[in-house]
């Protein structure tokens, strides 16, 4: 109890009614989160997770409990369109699926695509290890709050051997409502073995909406199977986003994560990764972009728990305004975990005297014949690099952008679909100053 | 073309141009030769505009404009160019983009519209032959993973591309072998017109024997100590920079 932030918004909750879905189990895990993230509260800063992301100032919040009128939300498909990149999406506005904005009618052979509430009326018995988890640790406290009132979600599920080219997209989407509402989704993807799939995960918001969004997601990866995520982060400006995923790869299972944080008055991404079988791979890769006030968080954890498992984790920061941006990189290397090749970076940008940002990478390692590395930078704009540039003929301003995008743009770089890539370019070009 | 009248100049306080004048009229290479630490470089920068430099007296006069006051960006469109003792490498930022955004920036500060990817693609290639570099250098990030003579030859290529009316090399031979030393001399010879000026600051003769100039100053302590033609650069060559010494001001007064 000490490390919580007395608050209405944890008092409000108290009691509140979780979303019903008359499976036994489930209810009693909804509740039992409830009452645990009431108990506990939000933590403070003296909470090592919550070190650089202070709550303050959510804690006074008041949010409605969901929102009844989401599935007549006006949403305009353009606002989620990539331009070349089609094919089956599932869209969630305010937490709730929309079936009038997804499109499930192409879905390729192997794969299966629902909301979870649709999942949990077809069999509930696989979902329940995931659903049934506690969150024990002081800084979980919205993986609580998520476990609790997380009604729907996406479940997408990878027959072995299936092979999936062409991105399947999810879509969650922050929309206008009549106040300030909390709305929370639960995902739950798994890629049997050997099984390939692209994924395009996009969070947008819609006008001046002040929500709280809450997603939680696992990612499960058997053997040999292949999962390439990309994350589009433009929630809305005004709007809170606490992203939990965790990605288990078993063994010569590969993730390859492409995230880019644009949107949010405070998003927070918390990735934990456990490389737990031989040969396991994963990369991750992204840039957060925190301009005006906002605030940007990046929680890494990765842990490499078998043989000969690999980690490369590229991030870059820009920040600019007032923005804030916190990176935390930790790699842990446990007993046995031999062979280890792990490596992260972080090297970030500041654009303006009173942006500011926090980087620091950790390494833990237990085991023998490792290779590790980190190392994190914050700096400036080269200045020769600018002079060189303006010498040519291209002004200021335009030299400045060109310096920034090829920073923020790096991490991308590896990227396969040309398409994706494209648009995070345009993205990045949109958003950054010059 | 250029008018440099006493031209006083000092970075982090220290003074390191002390009333430099030099003129240059179009058509004329001039070579400003001169011992580490006389400020040959200084010129160059303050000239190309180079953040850090604090002119205290004394005027530059470009075609008439006072080119102190201009931004850097503002006089590579009104005809400066500085080919850099050390390029600077660009991660990230391709190469292609890279020209054709300097390219037509300068035509766009001087009211031209913009050359189209096609007609700037052939452009570039035919310059690209001139300099024989590789057209997978226009593929890679700026300068990144260059070679120092590939750097020195990209340098030459960007001023064959841009058309600078005048032209200021600075220590372009540094680091090159005899080889690469000749293809950018080439670069510059091929470049040479009536219409075009250059001024090519080096430390040793060598670079003279393929870049004939019309006129070698001696620049020591600040100052043009000594004019002449090519001769006064061989007779350097022969006696070094010692001799300087007799001029008053010693080599080693300025960093």
């Amino acid at each position: 109890m000490n490390a919580a932030v007395r608050a209405p918004f944890v008092a409000a909750l108290a009691g509140a009614a979780v979303p019903v879905s008359g499976i036994a189990w489930l209810d009693q895990a909804r509740r039992e989160n409830r009452d645990a993230f009431v108990a506990a509260g939000l933590p403070d800063t003296r909470v090592e997770a919550w070190k650089y992301t202070a709550l303050r100032a959510l804690g006074q919040r008041n949010f409605a409990l969901g929102d009844a009128q989401a599935a007549s939300r006006v949403v305009d498909a353009a606002t989620f369109a990539i331009p070349h990149v089609g094919g089956p999406a599932l869209v969630f506005v305010n937490g709730a699926f929309r079936a009038d904005l997804s499109a499930l009618d192409t879905l390729p052979g192997g794969v299966s695509l629902q909301p979870l509430s649709q999942a949990l009326a077809d069999g509930h018995e696989s979902l329940r290890f995931s659903l049934s988890r506690h969150y024990r640790e002081a800084g979980d406290a919205f993986a609580r709050l998520n476990a609790a009132f997380a009604a729907d979600g996406a479940v997408l599920r990878v027959a072995p051997g299936a092979k999936v080219a062409a991105p399947l997209r999810l879509v969650f989407i922050g929309a206008s409502a009549e106040g300030d509402l909390a709305w929370h989704v639960r995902n739950l993807i798994e890629l049997g073995e050997g099984a390939e799939l692209s994924l395009v995960e996009q969070h947008l918001g819609a006008g001046q909406q002040a929500h709280l969004g809450t997603q939680l997601g696992d990612f499960t990866l058997h053997a040999g199977a292949t999962l390439h995520h990309v994350v589009l982060q433009q929630a809305g400006i005004a709007s809170s986003l606490v992203r939990r995923s965790h990605y288990r790869l078993d063994a010569q299972a590969q993730a390859h994560l492409h995230v880019l944080e644009l949107g949010g008055a405070l998003a927070r991404h918390d990735l934990r990764a456990e490389l737990v079988g031989d040969g396991a791979g994963l990369h991750t890769c992204g840039a957060f972009l925190p301009d005006g006030r906002q605030h940007i968080d990046t929680q890494l954890a990765i842990h490499h728990q078998a043989r000969n498992t690999t980690s490369i984790s590229t991030w870059r920061g820009v920040a600019s305004g007032r923005g804030r941006g916190v990176f935390r990189g930790a790699i842990v290397v446990a007993p046995g975990a031999d062979g280890t090749d792990a490596l992260l970076g972080n090297k970030n940008l500041l654009l303006s005297t009173q942006a500011e940002i926090d980087t620091k990478p950790q390494l833990e390692i237990y085991a023998d014949e490792v290779k590790a590395a980190h190392g994190a930078t914050v700096g400036q704009l080269d200045e020769h690099a600018l002079f060189y540039l303006r010498s040519r003929g291209i002004p200021a301003a335009q030299a400045r952008a060109l310096l920034t995008t090829a920073f923020a743009r790096a991490p991308f770089e590896s990227l396969p679909d040309t398409a994706l890539r494209t648009h995070i370019e345009q993205l990045l070009l949109a958003q950054l100053p010059g | 073309m250029l008018k440099i009248d006493n031209l006083h100049a000092r970075i982090a306080g220290k003074d390191i141009l002390k009333g430099l004048s030099l003129e240059v009229k179009p058509g004329e290479v001039h070579a400003i030769m001169g011992p580490n630490g006389a400020g040959k470089s200084t010129l160059g920068n303050v000239l190309s505009g180079r953040d850090g430099y604090e002119v205290t007296d004394g005027t530059v006069l470009f075609e008439g404009r006072n080119l102190l006051e201009l931004a850097p960006e503002e006089r590579a469109a009104a005809g400066v160019f500085l080919a850099f003792q050390y390029p600077v490498e660009i991660p990230g930022v391709n190469n292609t983009y890279f020209l054709r955004s300097a390219f037509n920036a300068q035509r766009k500060a001087r009211g031209e519209g913009p050359l189209d990817s096609m007609q700037f693609l052939k452009r570039v290639r035919e310059k690209l032959k001139v300099m024989q570099l590789s057209p997978d250098l226009l593929n890679r990030a700026v300068n990144e993973g260059f070679s120092g003579g590939e750097k020195k030859r990209n340098e030459i290529f960007q001023m064959a591309l841009l058309e600078p009316k005048l032209a200021i090399l600075d220590e372009t031979d540094s680091g090159l072998d005899i080889d690469a030393l000749k293809q950018v001399a080439e670069g510059v010879n091929a470049l040479r017109s009536p219409e075009r000026a250059f001024i090519v600051v080096t430390h040793y003769q060598r670079l003279l024997d393929y870049i004939v100039p019309d006129y070698v100053h001696v620049l020591a302590g600040g100052r043009i100590v000594e004019s002449g033609d090519r001769s006064l650069a061989l007779k350097l060559e022969k006696s070094g920079y010692t001799w300087l010494t007799e001029h008053g001001e010693p080599a080693g007064a300025a960093a």
